[in-house]
């Protein structure tokens, strides 16, 4: 799927990201093989980038916006309660911007986009993670 | 007959329940055409039957708006709204008017002519036009345009890439979002033709995965419009939420299948980019700008538009704490108080305006008293701001800058590629000076303090020292950086340190701290 395409790497990482929900150790061995890379060249991007995990986090995630527009929107203020909804059954993810801006604080649940939050919006997304 | 409702298929609308919406009406009887957003952000979800507009709608308000009822939404025509009729709209023509995915709309609303026209008049014509309309790279840095696609043109090489650089990360911006979501088909038009003017056979779109439905609505549009742009030939590849890749060599990087790692120029990207090659990289916006640009006497409408050296139009966002938040294109030389204050009708809590943040997480904290800076590359230069990538974020009275000040450098130390030290290392210890500062902390640290650190100060600092240690850290980041997430997080720092001082030393001010 992925031979012929120039500098393929960040295309097969987010395919086996996806299917296994990490980029593991074998995953990176199997890769840096087929590229003709060392293992260490494939790892030092596996953990450049914040997407690809080294190891796959059964909980579903719930990633919310933390920038500066959400920021002023009064994003903040709303996180104790987010922890407190989510436990240990949600993983919550800072993102730096979802482009919602306007209209935060915002949150992304798998490609599901949530806006206008307030505490009790919030908890609910987080409960229905 | 059934009413025809449109309604946006944007990610923030659909973020702000429009598909329930949709799902709504249609069950009312209604048929619905999902369009573009017309950028109204706090109208979303926004209805318009037959021109008139109510919003924001919620499925409980069906019946009532099918009925033409609804009156507390209804903001009668949308196009004669002030903040849709007080806008010179070029890059957002189609916004609120097409179908975005609907290769039919973009034809009938003058797409692609700007492309038939370029393969007319050739490569020389198009650099030219493209040239005199002033167009600057909307990325952030305001690079000419046509100089950089003729020093692509005229490098040597067999093969070329035009590379359109969509990893739009900064906070308070979704222009690129917008327009992509929106109108795909007017960024491929635009990247088509630099392609023919620079004499690239490929191209890529670095696109941000935080960006699902954008992700989704352009590889849609790339197959729609495969045929009608070959042989030039476009691939969508997907960002892996690293902030640095806006920047174009750490992008490029990436491209490769590389960590996104920041080059050091030279070699400029335009001789030497992609793959060793001669690239074009230019924003979303910049290339979306081009098919207007390249249509018939499109140059010199663009050029007539705007102050100084800043022509054309800027889609500006206006977004944070602002009641009327969304998507505003005009041309430059507009203030921030028309901007904040009338058009964005101030602060959406209703509080004071405190501060505005100009051009994303890099820009300078704007006080109120700057407000009627226009808005003009050079006069933002002047002012120790950038206008960046046209973003406007609005913070009330509640806003604790010595905060943001402090956050600005958390998320640089967070972001850093790690290339250079000034900015890897720089931007950790600029957030443990604002800590220290904050907590009221003045004697050395135990790091300071062991036998191996000969160059520290063994003595307490006052307040007045540390502020010294943190403006001379934030020059050694800007003087120092090799691109702008290190060079130009001192930015938003020193704007808040100097409008904002009092937000620094919330505690343990003693006599000697006087700022």
């Amino acid at each position: 799927m992925h031979a012929g395409r120039e500098g393929p790497l960040l295309p097969i990482l987010h395919a086996v990201q996806a299917e296994f929900a990490c980029v593991d150790e074998a995953a990176e061995k199997a890769i840096a093989k087929a590229l003709n890379l060392t293992r260490a060249e494939v790892h030092g991007v596996v953990s450049f980038y914040h997407d690809f995990r080294a190891e796959p986090d059964p909980r579903p995630t719930v990633q919310i916006c933390r920038a500066e527009a959400c920021q002023a929107r009064g994003v903040e203020a709303l996180m104790p309660g987010a922890e407190a909804a989510a436990g240990d059954r949600v993983r919550l993810e800072a993102v730096y911007c979802l482009g919602l801006c306007s209209a935060g604080p915002a949150a992304r649940v798998g490609d599901t986009l949530h806006a206008r939050l307030d505490a009790e919006t919030l908890a609910t997304v987080i409960e229905q993670a | 007959m059934s009413i025809t409702v449109r309604i946006s298929d944007d990610a923030l609308a659909r973020a702000c329940g429009a598909d329930e919406l949709a799902t709504a009406f249609e069950r009312a009887g209604a048929s619905v055409e999902r369009v573009s957003s017309w950028g109204m952000h706090w109208l979303e979800p926004l209805v318009e039957i037959d021109g008139i507009g109510w919003g924001p709608g919620t499925p409980d308000r069906v019946a009532e708006i099918m009925a033409g009822g609804a009156e507390d939404l209804c903001i009668g025509p949308i196009a004669q709204h002030p903040f849709i009729a007080g806008q010179q709209r070029l890059t957002f023509a189609r916004a609120g008017r097409t179908r975005p995915l609907s290769i039919d709309d973009y034809a009938a609303t003058g797409g692609w002519s700007g492309l038939e026209r370029a393969r007319r008049i050739g490569p020389q014509a198009i650099i030219e036009e493209v040239t005199q309309s002033g167009l600057r790279g909307r990325g952030g840095a305001g690079f000419p345009a046509g100089t950089k696609w003729r020093t692509v043109a005229d490098a040597p090489g067999a093969r070329k890439y035009v590379v359109c650089n969509a990893d739009e990360g900064d906070s308070g911006t979704f222009a690129d979002r917008m327009l992509i979501e929106g109108d795909p088909f007017q960024l491929i038009e635009g990247m088509a033709i630099a392609a023919l003017a620079v004499g690239a056979d490929r191209g890529f779109v670095y696109l941000r995965s935080e960006y699902p439905d954008a992700i989704r609505k352009l590889g849609a549009a790339l197959e729609l419009a495969a045929q009608l742009i070959a042989p030039f030939d476009i691939e969508l590849r997907v960002g892996a939420g690293a902030y640095v890749c806006g920047e174009e060599t750490s992008l490029l990087n990436s491209l490769e299948g590389k960590r996104g790692e920041v080059r050091a120029k030279p070699p400029l990207p335009a001789i030497e980019g992609l793959f060793g090659c001669p690239t074009l990289v230019n924003n979303v916006l910049t290339l979306a700008a081009v098919p207007h640009i390249v249509s018939e006497g499109g140059a010199e409408l663009y050029a007539a538009l705007g102050t100084g050296r800043s022509r054309g139009t800027m889609p500006i966002q206006l977004a944070g704490n602002i009641r009327h938040g969304g998507l505003y294109e005009t041309a430059f030389g507009i203030t921030l108080r028309e901007l904040v204050c009338d058009i964005g009708g101030g602060t959406a809590s209703g509080q004071a305006v405190k501060a505005v943040q100009v051009g994303g997480p890099l820009g300078a904290y704007i006080h109120p008293d700057q407000f009627d800076l226009p808005f003009d590359y050079e006069a933002y230069a002047g002012a120790d701001a950038l206008i960046g990538h046209g973003g406007v974020v609005v913070f009330d009275d509640t806003a604790d800058m010595g905060e943001m000040a402090r956050f600005a450098f958390e998320f640089c130390a967070a972001e850093s590629c790690g290339k250079c030290t000034p900015c890897r290392i720089g931007a950790v210890r600029g957030a443990e000076v604002i800590e220290r500062i904050r907590r009221g902390e003045r004697a050395p640290g135990p790091i300071e303090l062991a036998p191996q650190m000969h160059n520290t100060v063994k003595t307490a600092r006052g307040l007045r020292e540390q502020i010294a240690l943190l403006e001379d850290l934030c020059e050694v980041m800007r003087d120092g950086s090799l691109c702008a997430l290190g060079g130009f997080t001192p930015y938003p720092v020193l704007s808040a340190l100097k409008h904002w001082p009092q937000d620094f030393a919330i505690r343990a001010l003693e006599p000697s701290d006087e700022l």
